[in-house]
């Protein structure tokens, strides 16, 4: 045992090839490998396409709309990536997203204006029914959260059941018909040309986040001095700090080359009685109002998974269920808050589809749930219960989503985009487990 | 060596004396515990005094587990009394038990194998900044304290501790046990997985343990660990107490008959008194 720890100590002789010193740079820098691994396989789909498509798919136009698409269902994962680390599953968020996207719909077109009397001159309608659209996904959450953690029956069970029901009570809510015609400022939080946030805007959240990596490095590496722990050596800070602002700031400048459609900003240039310089105004729209509660819904989700005692919580549970009891925990309590939180994520996503459509239809969010659990996964999330990120699971997403539209933009159909994205699913499932085998 | 044990049995007997004149740290009287249509403990009652150590042998199924996990909140009591200090207290889960001071060690260690060396001596327990936020940097730092003390060896706090030896999962099961300051120690098998060494190392910290007043109930299967580091001996046998004996009063040979018969040495059983 000591022999063998020696023996891994000793200077690598053999090892000085290029790739084992970039396995130790990769090391010191302490970068989570696996995230690593799949913000590498993403960028060479992208790259992949690009080469068969002539050139033409990493264009910012595409790849604005490559990852508003991938919205909804990134933020649905990440709070699956909670409910499977805990050895649950959720069944019902792609029924439970398609009820509370009716909800809104009636709310703006029908309860709010008759029953409260908030016609659409009042100016926070979009908050209230956001509001009470997200009571109704805690609701609707809290209730199948109880069912499993009190009532101990089995979620695969329960969540079928919601799947099946919720789906049903959609069709009740509106006798069966779409509803169209939302707030107007509802619909800026499902993009499009008006729902971005800007050039200056997007700007400044590149800023911010470079400005937030460089305090959380620095915060890190003062705790730990604090405490006398081995710190990482400063050319690693630097460089993650450099690479990490480079690649904010790449992806602040990536989407402000995606500009407003003529038509409005000819509409804009006059309206601010600015001349329009020949070949038209360009006018940077920057990030969309999804991507950016994408972003933030990330922060907030990682920050509870790693910062807060429930995430911890969810964790230790996963990991084995009864040290958790023993540990003094209130595991039943920490179940049904992931359910909670699944049913507050399925209202920000069904916020985004409605207000991608302008209207909410029978089928939003149908077969959501496959796709979120396979965003899940393949971002590294175990069935085996205490092993996901949430940063991994939106990158999964990412990862289908690209594959989805990669396959579109070459003219493949649906159903060979669904064959692809089976076998993919299944393939990363396969070589990270290989991975980890070889690992432990 | 002779001296020493002298002494600590000298000094264990005065103890004793004088404990028994006090009120104990942890009283169980006539505790049932039943499940899946096993009465798996029967009437049992059992103390502990302040500085003992009181061992629990038997076989498998003879109810050790059991009548601890009821102390420690694992699986309650049907009925009986438990008194902590002399005070009658209801334990109804594991939160219940640390209130009292009341620290488990389990066989299986009871460990999140995904999880760090600190976040499990903290589980349930987290250290947080004024915000509310785990302080990690904290634990990490708590953790290393504990461990100095009890595996200087121990280096990886931040690898999931499913990576570790035995040992060192014993370690931090260990260290999550003693951080908290408990009054009350309960260990199920601490040694059952531990080379010889570490085994040593163990015995080592139950007699600093017992010098520092704690009450330690040891579960062993290991009748010569339990006659090594007990004051005193309770043997149970299909759920019941067949008796509680002062180390040194009787015989390995008389703890396992009673072991293995279910009587007291002397004493006849049920075939005996039927051939009379």
């Amino acid at each position: 045992m000591t022999h063998l720890a020696d023996a891994a100590k000793a200077p690598p002789t053999a090892e000085q090839s290029p790739l084992a010193s970039l396995r130790r740079l990769v090391a010191a820098t302490e970068i989570d490998l696996r995230l690593f691994g799949m913000l590498v396989a993403l960028a060479v789909i992208l790259l992949a396409f690009n080469v068969l498509s002539g050139g033409k798919f990493l264009r910012p136009v595409n790849m604005v709309t490559l990852a508003v698409q991938a919205t909804t269902v990134a933020i649905l994962a990440t709070g699956m990536v909670l409910v499977i680390v805990s050895r649950n599953i959720d069944l019902s968020v792609g029924s439970l997203t398609g009820f509370v996207a009716m909800s809104y719909a009636l709310l703006m077109t029908d309860w709010l204006p008759r029953v409260v009397g908030l016609g659409p001159d009042f100016p926070f309608r979009w908050a209230v029914a956001l509001a009470i659209g997200i009571a109704i996904g805690a609701g609707f959450g809290a209730l199948q959260g109880f069912i499993i953690a009190y009532g101990r029956v089995p979620s695969f069970v329960v969540t079928l059941g919601g799947l099946l029901s919720i789906r049903g009570a959609v069709w009740y809510l509106s006798n069966g018909a779409a509803v169209t015609g939302l707030d107007p400022t509802f619909q800026l939080l499902g993009g499009g040309p008006r729902g971005s946030i800007g050039g200056e805007l997007t700007w400044l959240v590149g800023i911010a986040a470079c400005l937030g990596l460089v305090f959380l490095l620095v915060n890190g590496r003062r705790q730990r001095r604090r405490f006398g722990f081995p710190v990482r050596p400063m050319w690693a800070e630097v460089l993650i700090a450099v690479v990490g602002c480079l690649i904010v700031l790449g992806l602040a400048a990536f989407a402000n080359m995606n500009y407003l459609p003529p038509a409005l900003a000819s509409e804009y240039a006059r309206q601010h009685g600015i001349p329009e310089p020949p070949g038209g105004l360009l006018i940077p729209m920057g990030l969309p109002y999804p991507i950016v509660i994408l972003i933030g819904v990330t922060i907030v989700m990682t920050w509870i998974a790693r910062r807060r005692r429930f995430g911890r919580y969810v964790y230790a549970y996963g990991g084995n269920p009864e040290a958790a009891e023993l540990g003094g925990i209130n595991t039943r309590w920490t179940i049904m808050k992931t359910f909670i939180l699944m049913g507050i994520l399925a209202s920000l996503a069904a916020a985004v589809a409605v207000g991608r459509l302008n209207a909410a239809t029978l089928d939003v969010g149908e077969s959501y749930e496959l796709y979120v659990i396979a965003a899940a996964v393949v971002g590294g999330t175990s069935f085996a219960g205490g092993i996901g990120t949430i940063p991994g699971a939106v990158l999964g997403a990412f990862v289908m989503q690209s594959l989805a539209y990669g396959l579109a933009f070459l003219g493949v159909n649906s159903p060979g985009q669904n064959v692809a994205a089976g076998i993919v699913l299944v393939l990363a499932v396969a070589f990270d487990s290989w991975n980890r085998r070889r690992g432990t | 060596m002779d001296d020493t044990t002298l002494e600590r049995s000298g000094a264990s007997a005065t103890a004793s004396a004088m404990s028994a004149a006090t009120v104990p740290l942890v009283e169980m009287r006539n505790i049932n515990v039943s499940f899946g249509g096993v009465h798996a403990v029967r009437d049992a009652s059992i103390d502990l005094h302040r500085g003992e150590v009181v061992g629990l042998v038997g076989h498998n199924g003879a109810g050790k587990t059991t009548l601890m996990r009821a102390l420690s909140g694992a699986h309650p009591a049907d009925t009986g009394e438990i008194l902590i200090e002399g005070r009658p207290v209801t334990i109804r889960n594991p939160r219940d038990a640390k209130q009292y001071g009341i620290e488990t060690i389990y066989q299986n260690l009871a460990l999140a194998d995904n999880l760090d060396a600190p976040a499990n001596v903290f589980l349930g327990r987290e250290l947080t900044t004024l915000f509310g936020e785990l302080d990690d940097s904290a634990m990490e730092s708590e953790t290393r304290k504990v461990m100095q003390r009890l595996n200087p060896n121990f280096t990886r706090f931040k690898q999931p501790v499913v990576s570790l030896s035995g040992g060192q999962r014993q370690s931090v099961a260990i260290a999550r046990a003693v951080y908290f300051n408990a009054k009350i120690l309960i260990m199920d098998e601490p040694t059952a997985a531990l080379g010889p060494a570490e085994t040593a190392q163990v015995h080592a910290l139950i007699r600093q343990l017992k010098e520092e007043g704690i009450g330690i109930f040891l579960i062993s299967h290991d009748i010569h660990d339990v006659f090594d580091l007990s004051d005193r001996i309770s043997v149970m046998y299909q759920g019941r107490i067949v008796e509680t004996v002062e180390r040194g009063t009787v015989t390995t040979d008389d703890i396992l008959t009673m072991i293995i018969a279910g009587r007291r040495p002397g004493e006849l059983g049920p075939e005996e008194l039927a051939a009379q």
